[in-house]
């Protein structure tokens, strides 16, 4: 028996309700005082189709899925086909009579499933539906009380959250799906004692927030200041625009969805060049319609953050599934050379943390700041302590703001480009009667005036990048997980660092020393600070999830240092530990 | 009334001698003068072309940003500070070939610019290719064997986006510019003036001695009811020996898009102070998660 470690994974149809299920029992799950970390997988359609949605759950706080499943909840039969071999010795499908009669798997009891003892579990979950909440729509609720019957989990938690995602669909429907949850749960209680994996609520565990990157990301956008965001729906950024609608009203937040991606860098430029902190969360293909726009903040040192969620590329790729493709293409798009900033945060905290720290970064060096997430940082769901977002370490650094007193003390025109020891030239917000300028997109002088003298083109152009090189000081070099001695060191970026500390644990339990450097901060590359860390490496293998391993390629070019191994995928899904695990075995 | 002067910059037009842009932005200045605007009060934006560096030959706050972007820059300066004057200035190549979308999506808005599309009806700054506004048939660089497409109708487009204040003027009459200016920068929302524009080095066809016999004044029209749109529309499709300029249509009951912004209620969105999220703020964040 194994109590509080196994992963659930309900499958089903587009339509079925598996990614609404699957973030309720999430919920519920850390309401009963486990830790979770939830994945959800679906097609680009809005019916049909298979989705997925795993819960691996444990009583230590989690930072990964695993790839083997203890119970599989199937609504269809796609479900058993596409998962079956994932289950683990004494494993249970859980699987709709009603809509599954044509498998090798009639009637009860343990079957040779894949050379494994699982147990087969035929429940009639729609009739159950039916017969309880009065609609087939409800037997996910159904299923998920199976599983709670079967593990022994506290049902209290999941009523808690039916009610509080019902309420508004009237008490009708809330007393429906509780019927039809407690019915899914006496009937998994008969089969308790042939399943093996338990789950024990904790009692007395402090309330924890479960929440994924593009609402950590947002809810430190808003906290670092973000009242202006303008957007086009894409997948997996359009939560975050969404996020905000939501927020507007109450937080003094203007949210436009325009006309597309051009309009929307467009409009934030416009809001960033009148003062304001402003934002357009993204994917690739909606960055690239913005690249030519990147140019003009960067050209007229206008602050503005691009949030972009990168998904498979090239051109439309997969919309709802995972990649690393983008770390090239945003570090040199648009045409010449300008200062800006790249994050590329991995985890639910570093999620929220890049989301204030960019704006100070923005405004402070007067360029764009891109932060850099993906399809699995925006939609896997974890829990996370009250305090883990720290909302007390929010600054707002207007950086080199002219206050009203340096306004009013102004004398002649304003050089709104004016040449500095740093590149950072002091900036005004349009309004002042002392203060009145016009930034051109074309090359100029200290005043923004069209210019094309020589000497002043390369004036300006070492100003522009020379700001780099202050920034460069605040960009933090990779954090070390694992010990400090070890016979490899992976090096990740963004979104790996769940599954890759994860490895490094598991591979440190089973006696081989391993550590991690995972990277946050991308440009300016902190090459002064990571190269040492490199170099004192035994045996060093970027982990990352894209074809070429632009990390190692970047690495390279900005230390020198040439990874001894690359692990890479890019079939769309996200790294996992055991797949880490599996190619460390096979490049050793 | 503001000083005419105010707006003078120490940085010479490098505009042709003759160029409409000079009638246009002569006029333009008069009719900030004339509302006792101040320099600091007004944002111009441009995009890209002769008549997008206006802003740089003006004292006034300004932003010269992309070709066609003009609109989208503009709206983001409007919603972030709409106690500006903003104004657009930019040619017809910027306002009605790469910009034509932003266009219908601003007056569908009713955001409130005013949106100048000084119309020379070719490329200048390029030298000398086609643009939306040449006469089907039209020779050029890019169309030696005439222009197969029509050309595009923006007062036309403008009224069907649902635009508010749709106008016209010319750079040869630069009282009737000015006091149109004055009137779409008093015009609640969106307001496109659309002016033609003599080039006199590209566009020897469409020269001040081709308008001075066409134009003729909506406003002098004996009934014209410039809040009758359908009668806008007949007047779009008037073209040839006789083109009409004026005001075409122009209602001022309809809400402008800022004004319909919940965050806006506050005031202009720059000028609400920039704060940290308060403690139950904070707390309620945490709640919608937990």
């Amino acid at each position: 028996m194994t109590i509080n470690n196994m992963t659930f994974r309900l499958g089903g149809a587009a339509g079925d309700g598996v990614e609404s299920s699957g973030a309720g029992l999430c919920l519920a799950l850390t309401r009963g005082g486990l830790h979770v970390f939830g994945l959800p997988d679906y097609h680009s359609r809005i019916r049909g189709g298979h989705n997925f949605f795993s819960v691996r759950i444990s009583d230590q706080p989690l930072y990964s899925h695993e790839e083997p499943v203890h119970l599989l909840l199937a609504l269809t039969e796609e479900t058993i086909s596409r998962h079956q071999d994932k289950i683990v010795e004494g494993g249970a499908i859980v699987y709709d009579s009603g809509q599954v009669q044509d498998l090798p798997l009639h009637g009860k009891g343990i079957l040779a499933l894949h050379g494994k003892g699982i147990l087969a579990l035929p429940i009639p979950l729609s009739e159950m539906a039916k017969e309880k909440a009065g609609t087939e729509l409800a037997r996910n609720t159904v299923a998920l009380g199976v599983a709670a019957g079967l593990t022994g989990f506290d049902p209290e938690p999941i009523e808690s959250v039916i009610r509080q995602n019902f309420g508004r669909k009237g008490q009708a429907v809330v007393d429906g799906n509780l019927a039809a949850s407690e019915a899914g749960y006496r009937e998994g209680q008969k089969y308790a004692a042939d399943f093996p994996f338990k789950l024990e609520r904790i009692p007395d565990a402090p309330p924890r927030m479960v929440l994924n990157g593009n609402q950590a990301f947002a809810m430190g956008a808003l906290a670092g200041g973000c009242r202006f965001v303008a957007g086009y729906p894409m997948t997996p950024g359009s939560p975050v625009l969404e996020w905000m609608a939501a927020h507007a009203a109450d937080y003094g937040v203007v949210i436009a969805q325009v006309e597309d991606e051009i309009a929307a860098i467009n409009l934030i430029i416009g809001a960033g060049q009148a003062g304001v902190r402003a934002m357009a969360p993204t994917s690739g293909g909606g960055f690239s319609l913005m690249v030519e726009a990147l140019g003009l903040a960067g050209m007229t040192e206008v602050p503005i953050v691009i949030y972009e969620a990168q998904r498979p590329g090239p051109s439309t790729g997969l919309a709802t599934r995972t990649e690393q493709g983008d770390l090239w293409f945003v570090l040199r798009a648009s045409q010449g050379e300008f200062p800006r900033i790249v994050l590329t945060p991995g985890s639910i905290e570093q999620a929220f943390e890049a989301g204030w720290r960019a704006f100070n970064l923005a405004e402070r060096y007067q360029c764009p700041v891109i932060v850099l997430s993906d399809h699995f940082l925006a939609t896997a769901v974890r829990d996370v302590d009250l305090e883990a977002l720290d909302f007390d370490a929010v600054t707002i650094d207007r950086g080199e703001l002219l206050s009203e007193a340096e306004l009013d003390a102004l004398k002649g025109e304003y050089k709104r480009q004016a040449f500095t020891e740093s590149g950072i030239s002091p900036r005004a917000i349009p309004g002042h009667p002392k203060a009145v300028y016009a930034p051109s997109s074309d090359e100029h002088n200290e005043y923004g005036h069209i210019e094309e003298d020589a000497e002043n083109r390369r004036r300006m152009m070492d100003k522009r990048m020379r700001k780099l090189e202050t920034a460069v000081k605040e960009m933090r070099p990779p954090a070390l997980y694992g010990p400090e001695q070890a016979d490899f060191t992976f090096v990740g970026w963004g979104s790996t660092y769940g599954p890759l500390r994860e490895a490094v644990d598991r591979l440190n339990a089973q006696g081989t020393r391993a550590n991690m450097l995972h990277i946050v901060d991308v440009w300016p590359f902190p090459a002064e600070s990571t190269a040492p860390m490199l170099a004192a490496a035994r045996r060093t293998i970027a982990v990352e999830g894209n074809y070429s391993g632009q990390m190692a390629d970047l690495i390279r070019m900005a230390t020198g240092h040439q990874v001894a191994d690359r692990i890479l995928k890019y079939d769309g899904r996200p790294l996992s530990p055991e797949y880490i695990l599996e190619n460390v075995k096979r490049k050793t | 009334m503001g000083n005419v002067k105010d707006f003078a910059s120490p940085v010479r037009p490098t505009w042709c001698t003759g160029c409409g842009n000079f009638g246009i932005w002569n006029a333009l200045k008069r009719a900030l003068a004339q509302l006792d605007l101040a320099p600091h009060q007004v944002m111009l934006v441009s995009g890209i072309g002769c008549g997008s560096k206006l802003p740089d030959y003006t004292h006034a706050n300004g932003y010269m940003s992309l070709h066609g972007r003009t609109v989208p820059v503009a709206t983001g300066v409007k919603l972030a500070n709409h106690g500006l004057k903003v104004i657009c200035t930019h040619g017809d190549g910027d306002g009605y070939a790469e910009g034509l979308g932003h266009m219908m999506h601003a007056a569908r808005r009713n955001i409130g610019l005013v949106d100048i599309v000084q119309d020379n009806r070719i490329y200048g700054l390029t030298k000398g290719q086609y643009s939306p506004t040449s006469h089907q048939g039209r020779v050029s660089k890019t169309s030696p064997w005439g222009a197969i497409e029509l050309p595009v109708n923006p007062i036309a487009l403008a009224l069907s986006a649902g635009a508010t204040f749709v106008s016209r003027s010319w750079s040869g009459d630069i009282d009737h510019l000015a006091d149109t200016i004055a009137r779409a920068i008093q015009h609640r929302g969106y307001a496109l003036v659309d002016v033609f524009q003599p080039c006199v080095t590209f566009n020897r066809i469409n020269s001040y001695d081709y308008y001075r016999p066409r134009v003729y004044k909506l406003q002098e029209e004996l009934g014209y009811d410039p809040t009758d749109q359908m009668a806008a529309f007949q007047r779009s499709q008037e073209w040839g020996d006789r083109i009409p300029i004026g005001i075409f249509y122009q209602i001022e009951d309809r809400l402008a898009y800022e004004e319909q912004v919940p965050a806006l209620k506050a005031g202009p969105l720059v000028k609400q102070p920039l704060e940290k999220l308060r403690p139950e703020q904070i707390e309620a964040l945490r709640a919608e998660v937990v």
